[in-house]
């Protein structure tokens, strides 16, 4: 049994290591963008001097012949499943028996005049690094289009190097489309502090030339010019898909999946960023475009390849994010306009940079989901909350169990204080 | 590096200019670096009474100190290690080099050529360096200045003013702030003043935090005759010397891993944290390099506690009458020491297991050996024990472990192989810490369930050369006999998910693995 794995990233390479945990199958995983698998949440640390890049890699190389997982370089593209065979760009040929499509995302890139031009890109792969690095000789000021988890990592990128950056951001708060109101503009005022010209509720409508092919400025939709020698793509990602034209394997934005992560086509599978779920759980999207739930994806998938059909279930959601200094984690529900079912209790520090958020239902005051910036919250106690739908009175009590901060840094209820819930009333912010 | 993408590895330049507060800082620094020099060329520096000493000192603290702040005060809270890659300093580029080579002949003339120095030979006043330094040594111990004292000077400045800029870089975490102010408080008090003092009162100079086997000479002749014949305060120490080892530390060790030794009181440890800083990722992480460690370290172990029992053996030998402890009780203690501590290490679950097959065969040789050695020397009565003169064991550990080892390159070493060479490879305490720590505390790194995003900052910031993110990224506890719990993984991880704490549950710290997505519940194995 050969399986083949298209992309190495978190998704593939965790579906290959625990493919090869349950079974002695041959696993072949294929990259045209790097020769080892490497965490691409890293790549603004190599930038910034943090890290080198090998440092980002994290397995030693030995890894993968010691666990006699195949890396193979290069382009896949084209796939043929009558025959079982990868096209790769060089024009070998790759047969396989099972095959997982695991090739990520691509940047959106928003269709405007100018977009072609030299010096402008998005942040995913460690092309687009070393792109930035490149373009970054000389560099003086840039413009970023998009306000979100991407955008503030190039804003950091940017500074450090003490590169003037002016994100466009098309809601009237950073990151408006998923944190609640008052987070939101927590966030922008620490963007502020570190010198992040910030633009709300404005969109690119062009990009100018310089003259020599290169970005000189954009134009917004609030009809400003803003000059720069580089506009960063961050309005979001979409599946990688491209090889799969005319291949037969159903495709709408990303490629279409079972519960089981099976393709239309037998024996062809689909994980991570490129995976669309046809029935998605309830309350979850169809493509979550996330390290962890990429992770999850080729734990599960791995099972169902080696003879045990797991459904995929991402369990509570989660994530976590870092805005220059100001560590982000959710944990469940947390709509960014409070209506309807959901009430929540908003504590925000007197320095405005440590906030907490327990949303919880209106009528029985069941734990919903948790919201935290510059506080940390341990994942087994926030989801064990959730999943019993313990009554934020009783996570109110708990509290100080879920604290993840270093020692000394003072109770969770000292910061929350005291608070008692009225029925009826919520204390929404 | 991906040979497809050099421009990648590393290609950023390292920081713009110079603020004005730093420069003021750094010329500070110089000077009284420059005054060093001067000194120790010789050269008659102006008035005397020690005006340029205290000049020179202040400088040097006030300097770094005034560096600090003018690099800090303007950063954001929570910055790290921003552009360490770009810099030759920090990147074992030459003027890493010509500092490793400064640092390392310092040592050598230190330890080997004092006289150099200006240390005065044959009752002769001092001169030069040790000299300059007259002054400070006569005012705190009324007596003239050696080359240790000046050695104690620089170290403890060396510990408090970049220690200050320690503080200064992670003043938003207060893990790292009382951390650092217990060793500035350790290397002042304990290292430095008050062995001054005993001195001054003619007294054992003693360094209370410095236990056995750090302290190597504890148990030998001169030293028990020593601490016997000063009186209370003499007895006192002997005691404390000790209780350190049976009780103290195995207690704290419990209850808080050994970074209560090796990262809040240790000297070494001190210099480390704060002068060692700047190298911490230069520690090796590879496997080979944990596998060294393992054996190099455990090796140096068994070298003093084989010495040890030979200078206690010559001790009982030498003065069958004088104490209430004969050379057969002596005997007959280690005995029980040493089959108390196999039973314990296979009855407790995890140990035994833990253990190579290697290993054991290694250990049970060793054990035999000694026992056998034991034996013998009780039934023939030789005056020594493992039939090598105690005194040139002490002579060959003082030479090549405490010297060489600990000092030239432990510290010589810093800007090449990171600030913890000494601690890792070598320290015998770390040796029996870290067993302890490993086996038997509450202490682990915790990691916050499947929050890990793999990125690499806490293996590429571990001064231990721990993968750390081996461990964060299934899950895991960490739990290890190098961790001397610095919380600088914790520090740097940008998800927030390592959490340095002692919690009770010891058998089950490091056993799940939180990032497992589908539950273990018997699934079989599928075989092609």
């Amino acid at each position: 049994m050969h399986i083949v794995i298209i992309g190495n990233g978190i998704s593939g390479v965790t579906a290959a290591r625990f493919i090869r945990k349950l079974s002695g199958y041959r696993v072949t995983l294929i990259s045209g963008e790097t020769d080892y698998f490497f965490s691409r949440t890293a790549l603004m640390y190599v930038y910034m001097g943090d890290m080198r890049f090998i440092d980002t890699e994290p397995y030693p190389r030995g890894f993968w012949k010691e666990n006699r997982i195949e890396l193979l370089r290069g382009w896949v593209m084209k796939v043929d499943p009558v025959n079982r065979t990868l096209t790769m760009k060089d024009g070998r040929q790759v047969g396989y028996d099972k095959l997982v499509i695991a090739t990520g995302s691509v940047p959106k890139w928003p269709e405007v005049p100018g977009v072609g031009l030299e010096g402008v890109q998005g942040l995913y792969s460690a092309q687009d690094l070393a792109g930035m690095e490149r373009l970054s000789k000389g560099l003086k000021c840039a413009v970023i289009v998009g306000g979100g988890l991407i955008g503030v990592e190039m804003a950091e990128m940017f500074s450090s190097r003490g590169i003037a950056v002016t994100i466009l951001v098309r809601e009237p708060g950073y990151w408006g489309n998923v944190l609640p109101a008052s987070e939101s503009a927590l966030v922008g005022r620490h963007l502020k502090e570190q010198g992040i010209d910030l633009r709300f509720s404005t969109e690119l409508v062009r990009i100018e030339d310089d003259g020599s092919g290169r970005a000189g400025g954009v134009v917004t939709s609030q009809g400003e010019y803003i000059g720069c020698g580089f506009v960063g793509l961050t309005i979001g990602v979409r599946p990688n898909i491209g090889l799969l034209e005319g291949s037969g394997i159903e495709c709408q934005q990303g490629v279409l999946v079972n519960a089981h992560l099976e393709t239309n086509i037998p024996g062809i599978y689909a994980v991570g960023d490129c995976a669309e779920l046809r029935g998605p759980k309830q309350g979850r999207q169809a493509i979550e475009a996330m390290w962890y739930t990429g992770r999850m994806m080729g734990e599960s998938l791995a099972y169902t390849l080696c003879g045990v059909p797991t459904v995929y279930d991402p369990g509570i959601w989660f994530n976590s994010a870092k805005f220059f200094d100001i560590e982000y984690q959710v944990y469940g529900e947390v709509p960014n306009v409070l209506s309807g079912r959901y009430a929540s209790l908003y504590r925000q520090s007197a320095d405005g940079k440590k906030s907490i958020r327990l949303v919880f239902d209106r009528d029985t005051h069941a734990l919903l989901g948790i919201n935290l910036l510059g506080v940390r919250f341990r994942q087994a106690v926030c989801e064990k909350w959730i999943r019993e739908k313990c009554v934020v009175e009783q996570v109110m009590a708990e509290i100080d169990g879920a604290g993840f901060d270093p020692e000394f840094s003072g109770r969770v209820l000292d910061f929350l204080g005291e608070w008692v819930p009225q029925v009826g009333i919520s204390d929404n912010l | 590096m991906d040979k497809a993408h050099p421009d990648i590895s590393v290609t950023g330049s390292a920081a713009a200019k110079l603020s004005w507060g730093q420069r003021s800082g750094l010329a500070f620094t110089v000077l009284a670096v420059v005054l060093w020099v001067m000194a120790g060329l010789g050269l008659e520096i102006g008035r005397g009474g020690g005006f340029w000493l205290w000049f020179s000192l202040l400088a040097g603290l006030f300097g770094v100190i005034g560096y600090a702040w003018a690099t800090y005060r303007d950063l954001p809270l929570g910055v790290k290690y921003r552009a360490v890659w770009f810099r030759s300093l920090a990147t074992r580029g030459m003027w890493a080099w010509v500092l490793g080579a400064g640092i390392t002949a310092f040592y050598i003339i230190l330890y080997f050529y004092p006289a150099l120095l200006g240390l005065g030979q044959d009752g002769a006043a001092n001169s030069r360096l040790i000299g300059f330094f007259d002054p400070l040594s006569i005012m705190l111990k009324q007596e003239a200045a050696s080359q240790w004292f000046v050695y104690g000077v620089f170290y403890t400045l060396a510990v408090l003013a970049m220690g200050v800029k320690f503080i200064l870089k992670y003043r938003h975490n207060r893990y790292q702030v009382v951390r650092t102010l217990s060793v500035m408080f350790f290397q002042l008090g304990f290292a430095f003043l008050l062995p001054e003092f005993f001195q001054r009162f003619n007294l054992p100079a003693t360094d209370l935090k410095q236990m056995w086997p750090l302290n190597y000479y504890f148990f030998q002749d001169w030293n028990l005759r020593l601490l016997i014949g000063s009186g209370n305060v003499g007895l006192w120490m002997l005691f404390t010397g000790l209780a350190m080892i049976f009780v103290i530390s195995p207690v704290l060790t419990y209850y808080f891993g050994k970074r209560w030794y090796c990262s809040w009181v240790c000297g070494c440890g001190g210099l480390a944290e704060t002068a060692g800083d700047p190298f911490r990722h230069l520690s090796d992480k590879s496997l080979g390099a944990w596998r060294l460690e393992r054996w190099l370290v455990h090796s140096v172990l068994v070298f003093v506690v084989v010495m040890t029992l030979a200078q206690l053996y010559a001790f009982f030998h030498k003065n069958p009458e004088g104490y209430f402890v004969t050379r057969g009780f002596f005997l007959g203690l280690v005995l029980c020491m040493f089959l108390g501590g196999s039973v314990i290490g296979m009855v407790r679950p995890g140990v035994f297991s833990a253990i190579s097959p290697k290993v054991k065969y290694a250990v049970w040789g060793i054990i035999g050996l000694i026992l056998l050695s034991l034996i013998w020397a009780y039934w023939s009565g030789s005056p020594r024990l493992f039939f090598i003169s105690s005194y040139k064991l002490s002579k060959w550990y003082g030479f090549y472990i405490g010297a060489i080892f600990s000092g030239v390159v432990g510290v010589g070493f810093y800007p090449v192989f990171g600030s913890r060479v000494w601690c890792r490879f070598g320290c015998p305490m770390a040796a029996i810490l870290g067993l302890q720590q490993r086996f038997f505390s509450r202490f682990r790194i915790t990691v916050n369930g499947g929050q890990c995003i793999s990125c690499g900052n806490c293996t590429v910031y571990c001064e231990m050369g721990i993968d750390v993110r081996a461990y964060a990224q299934r899950g895991q506890d960490v739990v290890r006999a190098a961790c001397v719990g610095c919380g600088i993984c914790a520090e740097v991880c940008p998800r927030g998910v390592l959490r340095l704490e002692n919690a009770p549950d010891i058998l089950g710290r490091g056993k799940e693995i939180r990032a497992l997505h589908i539950r273990q519940d018997g699934v079989k194995l599928e075989m092609d």
